[in-house]
């Protein structure tokens, strides 16, 4: 097998790229300015402005961080976050909450109550969220796992569709069957956790203390993960399948494992949804919200690193709702109505201009395994400067 | 995906093992046999079900062929395929009435200072159909628009990609991208509300066996059979089409054999766009000019491409038409509310996974 040179230019340390930070003072310089403009000067209602964007910003990262797990680290491919994330929110809210009653409410569940397990320890807001939220997890795992078997095992695209697939499939369920969790009503009042602890005023700083919780509980797991003994096999998988399979390694259990791992990530991240929402209705749950503009977030970030995945939710999600606010400026009509479309437009453009111009992302992910061959290679030939003792490129060949 | 001896036996293993008993009955034709069954029964005990199924199954046929052509020639799955069938639609009615949503929702305006329906007696209605000869003339003319745009997208997007030997996924998410693209275009020129190419009334026709089928239908029916067959001469019978086969099989072969790949490549984006546009219109007039609908079409349109085995023409038009009639009658028998007709799509795509992942007739050209 003959190697080709290493491309040398990656080695070198390349001039620190500017277009990151300079992304993300945009984002946020707009994010405080415009809101500061159109409340006249009022920092508190910037605030909570600000804090409910960031609250929102954290749920979404973590799902952005579910799919780095199965796209950017195992190239598991999955366009139904939707399914896993609609599993997750909806199992959360029919444990949390008490069970249906009057006319216009029907949905199965409702254990909020039966779960106030240790009263002395005020349980009931706490209790039966980690209930939910473990019961979300576990569901959109064993949707996964359920996947690959029969998908994930034949080709990467075959999951793709079957992913959309699950992700119609319970879509519809839901609008259908209003026994299930109340049909296009939605599901309102799902009970939020620790309302107890603070003001109702000051809940917002509570809960978006939680959401980051746990986002940076999700991160640390997520990288403690990947620097284990599995993650370096992960990785390889991501950079050479063929040469981590030649090495032993079963690529199919590795790519469900990961796959399942991303799915709980994001079933959680569902739960975590229906607790900061409140009121889950079928209209938010579109192909378009909860699959497309985290697959946007992730490519704009930069797939393979959990650093890009938050990134990419920050700066997308701070773009989207900058244009929500350009909505409400006066705009001449055509524009003004069209706006929801547009901003759709300028999405999917984006997804494949940065496919052409930055495949990398924002924050690029350098290659970490392979990259040892190519280092070891780089120190058998001779330097640039021709003082090396090295052997020469005798040993590129084996 | 080559299995590696050396390593323990897994769950996945034994799983595979497992399934090659059941596989035995079922790809040595017995899968069909059922299939075929299946569609027996309907005929006798559903007519009137399987008729809508064969008129919606040809135009996801129609659908279906382009699908599998460009997931043959070009390896990847293109996730635009729906949505350009809407795009293909919208188009026609451009080039029919001139419509366009106005400065205000619900408020049209015109743009075309000149349409088909100012050509004389465009819209007159022919026979029992709803619609006059302008129709003919807006798919035709929408259908080389949209190769067009295909062909284009190809230039500007995969192409490039192609040049930079990036990965098949990489491609999707691109043509995913280009959905969302497509999709908000539609919305943003012609706005959310479902259209209709006319509002004449719809004639019926008395078929044998007690069944009737709309006029219109009956068109659907004839368009999709019509250009079917002209596809089907254009890959098999000419040296273009033996080229396009020839690349689904093996590109490197087939570059080697001095085949100019990139014209090959071009023509398939181009057949697959007029038929795209031909299954977008027909849909249209089916149902209605909807922008939602293009992405839940990848269901079925993928269900039946690899029913019938990807990259093979003929094994995607007989998917279409199964997939169109399971759809249709499975939806007769009361259980499911008509919302699910994407869903026994879905169904059915799981289940060909799982029993016979190479599709019905496999995937040979």
């Amino acid at each position: 097998m003959t190697f080709t040179v290493p491309r040398l230019a990656e080695f070198r340390a390349k001039p620190a790229s500017l277009i990151a930070p300079a992304t993300i003072a945009l984002v946020t310089v707009l994010l405080i300015a415009i809101p500061y403009e159109r409340s006249n000067g009022d920092t508190s209602g910037v605030i909570s402005f600000l804090v409910s964007f960031l609250t929102f910003v954290a749920i979404y990262a973590i799902f952005v961080l579910g799919l780095n797990v199965q796209w950017g680290y195992s190239g598991v491919f999955n366009f139904g976050v939707l399914g896993f994330f609609m599993l997750g929110a909806y199992t959360a809210a029919i444990v949390t909450k008490e069970p249906a009653s009057g006319n216009f409410t029907d949905y199965v569940g409702g254990f909020g109550g039966d779960l106030d397990l240790l009263p002395w320890l005020s349980s009931e807001q706490w209790l039966p969220h980690l209930v939910g939220l473990a019961a979300a997890a576990a569901l959109a795992g064993i949707l996964a796992l359920l996947l690959s078997v029969t998908a994930l095992r034949l080709r990467d695209d075959y999951l793709a569709i079957a992913t959309i697939g699950v992700a119609e499939v319970l879509r519809r369920v839901v609008i259908e069957e209003t026994w299930l969790v109340n049909g296009t009503r939605g599901l309102t009042g799902v009970p939020r956790p620790l309302t107890g602890l603070v003001d109702s005023g000051d809940y917002k700083y509570l809960l978006l203390a939680i959401c980051v919780g746990f986002l940076a509980l999700t991160y640390f797991l997520i990288e403690r993960a990947i620097r284990s003994p599995w993650g370096r096999v992960l990785m390889a998988l991501r950079e050479d399948e063929m040469a981590t399979e030649a090495g032993g390694k079963n690529v199919f259990a590795f790519k469900t494992q990961s796959f399942m791992m991303g799915a709980a990530i994001m079933g959680a991240g569902g739960a975590i949804y229906a607790y900061a929402a409140s009121s889950l209705t079928p209209e938010v749950f579109t192909h378009f919200f909860a699959t497309f503009l985290f697959w946007a977030m992730l490519i704009l970030g930069g797939s393979g690193n959990s650093r890009g995945a938050i990134v990419g939710a920050y700066v997308l999600w701070g773009f989207w709702t900058i244009t929500l606010e350009f909505q409400s400026y006066d705009l001449p009509d055509i524009l003004q109505t069209r706006m929801p479309y547009i901003r759709e437009l300028v999405l999917g453009g984006l997804i494949v201009a940065v496919l052409l111009l930055r495949p990398s992302g924002l924050i690029p992910q350098r290659r970490q395994v392979s990259i040892w061959v190519e280092r070891r290679l780089r120190r058998r030939l001779p330097a640039p400067g021709g003082s090396s003792s090295a052997s020469g490129p005798r040993g590129l060949t084996q | 995906m080559a299995t590696v001896e050396a390593r323990p036996r897994t769950w996945g293993d034994r799983f595979v093992d497992a399934r090659r008993v059941t596989d035995g009955f079922l790809s040595g034709g017995g899968l069909l046999l059922l299939i075929l069954l299946f569609l027996v029964w309907a005929v006798i005990d559903r007519r009137d079900a399987v008729v809508i199924g064969v008129v919606e199954g040809s135009i996801l046929a129609l659908g279906a062929v382009g699908l599998t052509l460009i997931y043959g020639v070009l390896k990847f799955a293109h996730f635009a395929h729906g949505d350009s069938m809407m795009l293909s639609a919208y188009c026609a009615f451009l080039l029919l009435s001139g419509v366009v949503t106005g400065s205000r929702p619900g408020v049209d305006s015109e743009i075309l200072p000149v349409t088909i329906s100012d050509l004389p007696a465009a819209t007159n209605e022919i026979w029992k159909f709803s619609f006059g000869y302008g129709l003919l003339v807006a798919m035709a003319l929408s259908a080389l628009v949209t190769a067009g745009i295909l062909v284009l997208l190809d230039r500007l997007v995969y192409r490039r990609l192609r040049q930079r030997n990036s990965g098949i996924v990489i491609f999707s998410i691109a043509s995913l991208g280009l959905a969302i693209a497509i999709r908000s275009l539609v919305l943003i020129v012609w706005g959310p509300t479902p259209r209709k190419y006319t509002t004449a009334v719809r004639e019926h026709i008395d078929l044998p066996f007690d069944t009737t089928i709309l006029a219109d239908q009956l068109f659907i029916l004839a368009a999709a059979i019509t250009v079917t067959v002209l596809a089907y001469i254009l890959l098999f019978r000419t040296k273009l089409g033996k080229a396009m086969r020839a690349m689904a099989d093996n590109p490197e072969l087939a570059r080697i054999s001095g085949i100019k790949t990139e014209l090959v490549i071009m023509l398939t984006w181009a057949l697959g766009g007029g038929l795209v546009a031909v299954a977008g219109v027909l849909l249209a007039l089916q149902a209605q000019l909807d922008p939602q609908l293009g992405f839940v079409l990848l269901l079925p349109l993928f269900a039946a491409a690899i029913l019938g085995g990807v990259g093979n023409p003929q094994g995607a038009f007989f998917g279409g038409m199964i997939v169109g009639v399971v759809q249709a009658v499975v939806v007769t028998f009361g259980f499911l509310s008509p919302g699910y007709k994407f869903s026994v799509a879905f169904v059915i795509l799981i289940l060909i996974l799982l029993i016979r992942p190479r599709g019905l007739f496999g995937t040979r050209l």
